[in-house]
């Protein structure tokens, strides 16, 4: 029993680290250019940004499975230029896993920033900061509780992500096939047993994945989704 | 400078829209309750069938509701184990069609079906197909050991028929062990002959009348003898609650009209 679960369980936890990492990233500079820079179009943005958060999974697998797929225009480049082939690979998992936890990072970045008095960034650059300077030494540690947060909810989120990973990475048991692919193969093959082991491992994982948010974040946590 | 932030934007937004918010609220909840109400009609004869199975029974039973009037043929289709699952779990269905004898034979044992109304009504032909513009030779099960082919789709052998076909016949060639990485598990028939289609894949195993479907995308690359006969049996579910019109589904199912519906999609006789 337990080969069968740790398997997939490491291969999720993997997958959702990787996804939270690249979240993270690209959440917080978004976050960080929306909420300081006006510009045409900035809402039409955020609300593209937080897409994936509301759109069927199933959607955003099918615009990746043909965007990364051999001949879509990013994997046809891919493939040609590096030999880098996505689909069907844990890689692929974790982009479309990025994906879907990206809002949860962004939103809760975005808001945080937003909380932010600016006149601490002020009295930065009055005391001869470099830009680059005041984000890391002012705002981010000013912004960091409510980023964490969006970051444990993308963890969680990651790590559950079913629909756009089993597109574009499809089932591949050991190699692509996540705890929750594992979870819904097991139902399919109507293999109770397996399915009871795995949904009560999963389920613990996210009790403790909120749980902990919860504790380290206090605050910060309740600020960030207070919405 | 402090922006006012989205939150504190909301609470106006939300008032200016709040009568047309509820006003869609009350439509979306009548439609739930009219689509609900809908489902529940005495007069719908729920037909799980093999995702193989698809596009004839899409035929058969528009033709069915026209020689019944004011019968509805409800048609749900995936992969047989799937369908079983569902129908163990208690899924309204009334007909059972599974594209193997296992998932049939699974139904039995767990009680599920009436076994007297159970008999083979078509049979198909496994096929090892290739994307239409691939330039990989693929003659036979032998090619599929060849470094270009890195991806082969295959039908979930735990919960799909097609999938343990091809299972049997690369066991039965000691070809299993050797290819298993480069297998690619699907969901349904279907959804390998997707993935070939789209070319994510060099190979696949599907059925001869998958392979038909979709001509313009995918080439049949090798016929794969099978060691029994591919059949597909059909049953009425022990529970339903329309078993008579069950029974008479089956036996339109096996009058000469729908017979050549079935063979024109290239399926055999049983």
């Amino acid at each position: 029993m337990f080969d069968e679960a740790a398997v997939p369980l490491l291969l999720s936890l993997k997958v959702a680290g990787w996804a939270t990492v690249l979240a993270l990233v690209a959440g917080v500079a978004f976050a960080y250019l929306l909420a300081r820079v006006r510009f045409f179009g900035r809402e039409v943005l955020d609300a593209a940004l937080t897409l994936p958060m509301v759109m069927p999974p199933t959607v955003l697998g099918y615009y990746l499975l043909v965007l990364l797929g051999k001949r879509g225009p990013v994997g046809g480049w891919l493939q040609e230029n590096f030999g880098i082939n996505l689909i069907f690979t844990w890689q692929g998992a974790v982009i479309a896993a990025a994906f879907v936890a990206f809002p949860l990072v962004y939103k809760a970045a975005r808001a945080a920033f937003e909380d932010i008095d600016t006149n601490l960034e002020r009295a930065g650059r009055s005391l001869g900061f470099s830009e680059l300077k005041v984000f890391f030494r002012v705002t981010l540690p000013l912004a960091w509780h409510g980023i964490l947060a969006g970051a444990m909810l993308a963890f969680a989120r990651a790590l559950g992500e079913f629909g756009a990973t089993l597109m574009v990475a499809g089932s591949l048991p050991g190699r692509t096939q996540t705890l929750s692919i594992a979870i819904y193969e097991a139902v399919q093959a109507g293999d109770d047993a397996t399915a009871n082991n795995l949904v009560i491992i999963a389920s613990v994982i996210c009790i403790i994945v909120l749980v902990v948010a919860g504790r380290v974040l206090q605050g910060g946590y309740r600020r960030a989704f207070r919405y | 400078m402090p922006q006012t932030s989205k939150l504190a934007r909301q609470p106006a937004l939300s008032s200016r829209f709040a009568f047309s918010r509820r006003r869609l609220l009350g439509a979306a909840v009548a439609l739930a309750i009219g689509a609900s109400s809908g489902a529940a009609s005495a007069a719908d004869l729920v037909v799980s069938a093999a995702a193989s199975l698809t596009n004839a029974f899409a035929d058969i039973g528009r033709a069915f509701e026209r020689v019944n009037p004011g019968t509805k043929v409800v048609l749900n289709f995936a992969a047989s184990d799937v369908l079983l699952a569902q129908i163990a779990k208690g899924a309204p269905a009334d007909v059972f069609a599974s594209a193997d004898e296992i998932a049939m034979d699974k139904a039995v044992a767990q009680n599920v079906i009436d076994t007297k109304t159970r008999h083979d009504f078509v049979r198909n032909r496994l096929v090892l197909i290739a994307p239409a513009d691939s330039t990989v030779a693929i003659t036979g099960l032998s090619s599929l050991s060849a470094p270009a082919i890195k991806h082969i789709a295959i039908g979930n052998p735990a919960s799909v028929p097609v999938g343990r076909y091809s299972k049997g016949v690369l066991d039965k060639a000691g070809m299993w062990a050797a290819l298993e990485p480069k297998l690619v598990n699907a969901a349904s028939v279907r959804q390998a002959l997707d993935y070939v289609a789209r070319g994510e894949t060099e190979a696949g195993f599907v059925y001869s009348t998958d392979a038909a479907i979709m001509k313009g995308r995918v080439k049949v690359a090798a016929e794969v003898p099978t060691e029994k006969p591919i059949l597909y049996p059909i049953a009425v579910v022990k529970d339903s609650k329309n078993a008579a019109l069950a029974k008479s589904f089956l036996t339109f199912v096996a009058s000469p009209a729908m017979q050549t519906i079935l063979s024109d999609y290239g399926f055999g006789k049983p």
